[in-house]
């Protein structure tokens, strides 16, 4: 019995019980996972992840700052005991690149979960999937557990997942455009064709639009910009917290069917 | 001699160490990933690492992205 049991009836029980997924091994509780980007600084970043209640966080790979060895560090705010940081390849535009910042993440970390995105162009931001592809490849033959960021297009999501990825990313729309989930249908066709973890990444714009992701059957969702240009990033953070769990649990329940005319919730008999 | 380090010209003697030239630069070099002429350098191979004239380095770190 868990804490928090006490009391209840048996099916309330079981939804009290986790509801974990797993990727590369790895079982995580939480399937929100936002990025450490475009915060004001690295104190609310941190006060977002716990609002949230992520335990995975996406972080870059960049220079370290050799002129002001003062500046504050992702890791004095963002414990990385605490959360799971998971490597990503923003700003990349080659596989060379990507996989030049991957390899130095795994030397910088000493793990070997990673995300792989290989852009396209500054303005739409959208994956090369011919370069995505080919990274990925390269990638697991090295030994990483590659989480994709891809298009929402169901024949490269099966071309990932035959090539080694461990959890598919479509877009649901363009990275930091909180334009929502653009192409559900697609989404959808990916979720049911994909063995392994599917979220959506980049587009969500708001906790409605997270929900919608999770009531498409995906896994988990990853955001970063729909929480840290919020206006209170921190109450954001905690709504998606919410929207991913009413998301999950309204996939799980199974939605009514639509009509298309009314139907009384209240009985007709006995009516004066 | 000079070697150039995340971009930046940089003068040092020879025979420096990649430890040293860490220590003196790094406070903390947990989470600090190097590549020596687009080679990984493992933490391990530091010390035994003397640096050349010319030597293209980079030093890099975790930092906040999406």
């Amino acid at each position: 019995m868990l804490a928090g049991d006490e009391g209840l009836t048996e099916a309330a029980k079981d939804l009290n019980h986790d509801d974990s997924w797993t990727v590369a091994g790895r079982t995580f509780k939480s399937r929100l996972i936002i990025g450490t980007g475009k915060y004001r600084d690295y104190a609310q970043n941190a006060a977002a992840a716990e609002a949230a209640g992520v335990e995975i966080v996406t972080v870059a790979v960049r220079r370290v700052n050799l002129s002001d060895p003062s500046q504050p560090r992702l890791t004095d705010y963002v414990d990385p005991k605490r959360y799971t940081y998971l490597p990503n390849t923003a700003g990349c535009f080659t596989a060379e690149d990507a996989l030049r910042t991957l390899r130095l993440a795994r030397e910088a970390g000493g793990w070997s979960l990673v995300k792989l995105e290989v852009l396209s162009d500054q303005k739409t931001l959208y994956p090369d999937m011919i370069e995505t592809l080919e990274a990925t490849k390269v990638l697991v033959k090295e030994g990483f557990d590659v989480m994709v960021y891809c298009t929402d297009d169901p024949v490269f999501a099966r071309r990932l997942e035959d090539a080694g990825a461990c959890a598919i990313m479509p877009l649901g729309a363009p990275i930091g455009s909180g334009l929502g989930i653009q192409n559900p249908v697609n989404i959808r066709l990916i979720v049911e064709a994909a063995r392994v973890p599917v979220l959506v990444d980049a587009g969500v714009g708001t906790a409605s639009e997270a929900a919608i992701a999770m009531e498409l059957g995906c896994d988990g969702v990853l955001m970063n910009t729909a929480i840290a240009e919020a206006k209170d990033p921190i109450r954001m953070a905690r709504a998606m917290k919410h929207a991913v769990l009413a998301g999950r649990d309204a996939y799980l329940a199974g939605r009514m069917g639509r009509k298309r005319y009314a139907d009384p919730s209240s009985p007709l008999a006995g009516l004066i | 001699m000079i070697i150039y380090l995340n971009g930046e010209e940089h003068q040092i003697e020879a025979g420096t160490s990649l430890t040293t030239l860490v220590s003196g630069l790094v406070a903390d070099p947990r989470g600090v990933a190097i590549e020596r002429n687009r080679i990984i350098v493992m933490k391990s191979q530091w010390d035994q690492t003397i640096l050349a004239d010319g030597d293209q380095l980079e030093f890099v770190q975790f930092v906040g992205g999406g």
